[in-house]
């Protein structure tokens, strides 16, 4: 059904294969608990005299809250406290304020009005899941229904119902200025303009849930001095503990978050969307507290991949080089900004897909609408603009009248090629893919494109080079009518703003600390110490199907990379290297 | 009315780790007076392996057999600092963090050892299988549990080390967008075979083809889990699911498994995949990271096979029976395209 080979010959001269349990498929040490169920997830830790937690939620997508009544659900029968927005310590927060970025927008319990159908507005704590699930019907909120909006282009027209006050314009704000993320590299215009074919079509990323095994939940409990221990199924576990001591307001070190056993996740477990609230609960009763979204909560509720609207413009010459590519995309947060506004960023990075173009620009937007948030997934920024190129590659090689595979070929960035954010490529792989896949698929190819290869002909004349840029001023926050400006500048050829970042250390060498590079690396026992001989290819170019060993390759074992000296702290345009500085203001 | 096949392929490349950086992970690792390690991390095991991998990688830098190695995470009061399980960033990021701290409990160890054999550290060597011996001379050796006993109960020594990976944090330029995203990257292309019903619209994706590159493979079978789940995702999310049918419209959305669309196991389709190692210079052990980009490949390919299948475009996911009908609607009929290469080579 499933097989897998590895190709143990390609970058075999990269390799040192003399390795002893790394490139070994051997069991992982929680499989026996997980096939005889004694893994423990966060579910498995149940409390005496624990209370449920279950959230009272807008049935509106967008309403004015005038008056919330809880008198009643307060005397239902096991019901031993009602938490209100007023009863939060910090009832407003972004994630991303753990890392400065954005500013605070979603409560924990809506306040004066609802941004999305099922935003939680009332919490209810009772003995019984049904106890509480009852009372959460006896709640009364007096709504004033609101004008939504649903469409990510839309909403950032003027007149537009405001989805989230924090935002005004229905955007995410970018470095205080526009109300987009912009990529700006050589001419696009001009590139159109030189083209044999210009092609633009329009793409749309559907939303989809995580859909996890286990939904998000958790149990928080009074541990002792006063502490709260908190068995959480975050993907973050101090992500989710950041932000929750953030919420209710208490040191970090009261909390005492235990996990890293989870049940699927896919992205939709970064939100901390229960921990606050169990822990607020448990904070205000001196009970343990359980706080679990149940199956409906979590596929309507809990947050899916994001939809993206991306429109590619292409500029092809016949013979098949794409000479300028324009993006634009509109990323839909929902009503709050969770971690879209990264995403965008990301997305930025990796435009224009795995190829070298001459000519770049894209502007992705974040935009806001009347649904639920939407959060990281699985490719998060990535899957949906890669769907969107890769038809689109597809109808550019039948425009040229190329076969997509050599076209993918052709076009392929290779190591030495410079990227559209001014870094150049290396390490890249695209190429052979490409090759295996063919090969294997039965698809043939031209010898031309047989004998292309990732290290060759990268970077060669204008393919390292960064060439002269088209700069606007092109939608700047507040001032919808400045979307169609003119060039402002053009930045001279050749041109870096943003120091390159310090090397990663590999080695443990810094700080002062003691430095143990002069450890040896794995060597087997051997009867005698044989000459080091010379690196010899691995004999078979394809392992069989099921054996995972890798090839006994006898190398000398080298060091990992030294670290190069480090480089001077990075510094942008304003002189600063805060996250503020770098994505917009954060006002608390 | 027909069936008709058609063949598509899509090639993709992804980031691995938080791509502006800010992004580090920590590693603790100590051992007991046995010469067993605690590797005690805050990373997060979602089922993809996490665990495993932290494991591998602290067994093969400490030079100690697999078995003696245990990964405890996560516990905010044990384990150091993690920023998470998400961007494809754990074998990365937490992979170095615990190369670093297994290399200076690994120091520690051969210097113990050492003063037990009466030799320098730099002339020993472990054989993974718990012993360490003067290199090139095996006789001259000493087991790992009894220079960890000495350590302890001799030599008051703590067989222990910490580590931490961080790629720092970039700064974006607003105009040009030029940033570090300071990563590696992996590579995938896919080839998709479909199978169009005319008359009913209906997909069935009769086999895939794929090749990854992934830097260094840290457990295969681990890589394989991934590639081959994350594939059945990418089917789903490109024919099956979504929450919100007619998006953008809020309408009719799903509430439960009975009503969310997914393929079942009928659905599923042979996979083949070559797996390619081309080691990230600032992997662990070269490694990169299988765990997002898997799904990303399927979705175009999928789309651009039934292109290929019956000449329509379907450039709003999911490609639903609904949206291909109308499209060949639209085209006056179902219009095959050339066909792409012979049967694959592998069963």
């Amino acid at each position: 059904m499933t097989t897998m080979e590895m190709r143990k010959d390609l970058f075999a001269d990269e390799r040192d294969d003399n390795l002893n349990v790394v490139g070994k498929g051997v069991q992982r040490q929680d499989m026996p608990g997980h096939v005889t169920a004694r893994t423990r997830f966060f579910d498995d830790h149940a409390f005496d005299g624990m209370l449920h937690l279950k959230v009272v939620r807008s049935p509106h997508h967008h309403a004015r809250i005038r008056a919330i009544d809880t008198s009643a659900a307060e005397r239902a029968p096991g019901v031993k406290r009602v938490l209100r927005g007023a009863d939060v310590p910090v009832n407003k927060n972004t994630l991303l304020s753990l890392i400065n970025f954005g500013k605070d927008d979603e409560p924990s319990l809506a306040v004066n009005k609802v941004a999305y159908k099922g935003e939680p507005v009332v919490a209810i704590l009772a003995d019984s899941e049904a106890q509480a699930q009852a009372a959460r019907k006896l709640v009364r909120i007096d709504y004033d229904p609101l004008p939504a909006v649903f469409d990510v282009e839309e909403t950032l027209k003027a007149g537009a119902p405001v989805v989230n006050e924090t935002y005004p314009g229905n955007y995410f704000e970018y470095h205080e200025r526009f109300d987009h993320q912009k990529l700006r590299f050589g001419d696009v215009e001009r590139g159109f303009a030189g083209a044999d074919i210009v092609m633009e079509h329009r793409y749309q990323m559907s939303p989809i849930e995580h859909a996890p095994t286990e939904t998000n939940g958790s149990i928080a409990a009074p541990e002792q001095n006063g502490r709260y221990v908190v068995h959480s199924c975050a993907q973050g576990l101090f992500f989710a503990l950041g932000t929750t001591a953030k919420i209710v307001d208490v040191e970090s070190n009261q909390l005492h978050f235990i996990g890293g056993t989870v049940g699927g996740g896919f992205g939709g477990k970064v939100d901390s969307l229960t921990e606050p609230l169990a822990v607020l609960g448990a904070m205000l009763t001196g009970r343990p507290v359980r706080f679990v979204l149940d199956r409906e909560e979590e596929m309507l509720y809990g947050s899916p991949r994001g939809a993206e609207r991306i429109y590619i413009k292409d500029g092809l010459m016949r013979d098949g080089r794409i000479v300028a590519r324009h993006i634009r995309s509109y990323f839909d947060a929902g009503a709050y900004t969770r971690l879209s506004s990264y995403a965008a960023i990301k997305c930025t990075a990796h435009v224009p897909g795995p190829y070298w173009i001459p000519n770049v620009a894209s502007d992705i937007y974040v935009s806001y609408t009347n649904r639920c948030p939407s959060t990281a997934m699985r490719g998060f920024g990535v899957t949906a603009v890669d769907f969107a190129l890769e038809v689109q590659m597809d109808r550019l090689a039948e425009a040229a009248n190329m076969d997509p595979m050599e076209f993918r070929i052709l076009n392929a960035y290779r190591d030495g090629d410079m990227k559209p954010h001014r870094r150049a490529a290396k390490n890249t792989a695209l190429v052979e893919c490409v090759q295996v896949a063919a090969e294997k698929a039965n698809w043939p190819l031209s010898e031309q494109a047989k004998r292309a290869s990732s290290l060759l002909g990268g970077g060669a004349g204008e393919r390292s080079q960064i060439p002269a840029t088209q700069l606007d001023a092109r939608g700047q926050i507040g001032r919808p009518d400045s979307r169609n400006g003119p060039v402002t500048q053009v930045l001279p050829a050749g041109t870096t703003r943003i120091a390159p970042s310090k090397q990663p250390v590999m080695e443990g060498a810094r700080d002062g600390r003691a430095a143990p590079t002069q450890v040896p690396r794995y060597e087997p026992q051997r009867p005698a110490a044989p000459p080091p001989p010379a690196y010899q290819p691995a004999p078979p170019p394809y392992q069989p199907p099921g054996s995972y060993s890798p090839a006994p390759v006898h190398q000398p074992a080298s060091p990992l990379p030294a670290s190069p000296p480090p480089a001077a702290p990075a510094q942008t345009q304003h002189g600063a290297v805060r996250f503020s500085s770098v994505f917009g203001t954060r006002r608390r | 009315m027909a069936r008709h096949e058609g063949r598509g392929m899509a090639s993709v490349n992804y980031p691995i780790g938080m791509n502006l950086g800010g992004d580090p992970s920590q590693a603790l690792i100590h051992s007991n007076p046995d010469g067993k390690f605690t590797v005690a991390l805050s990373a997060i095991d979602l089922g993809q392996g996490m665990k495993q991998v932290s494991r591998q990688i602290a067994a093969e830098t400490l030079g100690v057999p697999i078995e003696d190695v245990y990964v405890d995470t996560a516990d905010s009061d044990t384990g150091p600092h993690d920023m998470g399980s998400f961007a494809s960033r754990g074998t990365h990021r937490m992979g170095n963090a615990i190369i670093v701290a297994a290399r200076e409990a690994r120091g520690v160890l051969l210097e113990a050892a050492a003063e037990e054999l009466e030799v320098n550290a730099a002339d020993l060597v472990t054989d993974g299988r718990g012993n360490i011996h003067v290199r090139g001379a095996p006789s001259r050796s000493i087991t790992v549990k009894a220079t960890a006993q000495a350590a302890q109960f001799k030599q008051g020594k703590t067989i222990a080390g910490r580590g931490i990976f961080l790629i720092p944090l970039s700064a974006v330029d607003a105009e040009t967008g030029e940033m570090n995203p300071n990563t590696a990257f992996a590579h995938a292309c896919l080839v998709a075979d479909v199978s169009v019903d005319d008359e009913t619209g209906e997909v069935e994706v009769l086999r895939m083809t794929s090749a990854y590159e992934l830097g260094r493979v840290i457990n295969p079978r681990m890589v394989e889990q991934q590639l081959v789940g994350g594939a059945w995702m990418g089917i789903s999310h490109a024919l099956y699911e979504t929450p919100e049918p007619y998006y953008p419209s809020p309408d009719h959305g799903p509430r439960d498994f009975n009503e969310y669309l997914m393929p079942g196991p009928g659905d599923i389709a042979p996979y083949h995949v070559t797996v390619l190692e081309r080691p990230a210079p600032d992997g662990p052990f070269g490694g990169k990271g299988p765990g997002e980009m898997c799904a990303n490949p399927v979705l175009p390919a999928i789309a651009n096979a039934v292109y290929n299948a019956v000449g329509v475009r379907v450039d709003e996911l999911p490609i639903t029976p609904e949206k291909i009908l109308r499209g060949i609607k639209a085209n006056g009929g179902a219009k095959p395209g050339p066909r792409r290469g012979g049967p694959v080579n592998w069963r």
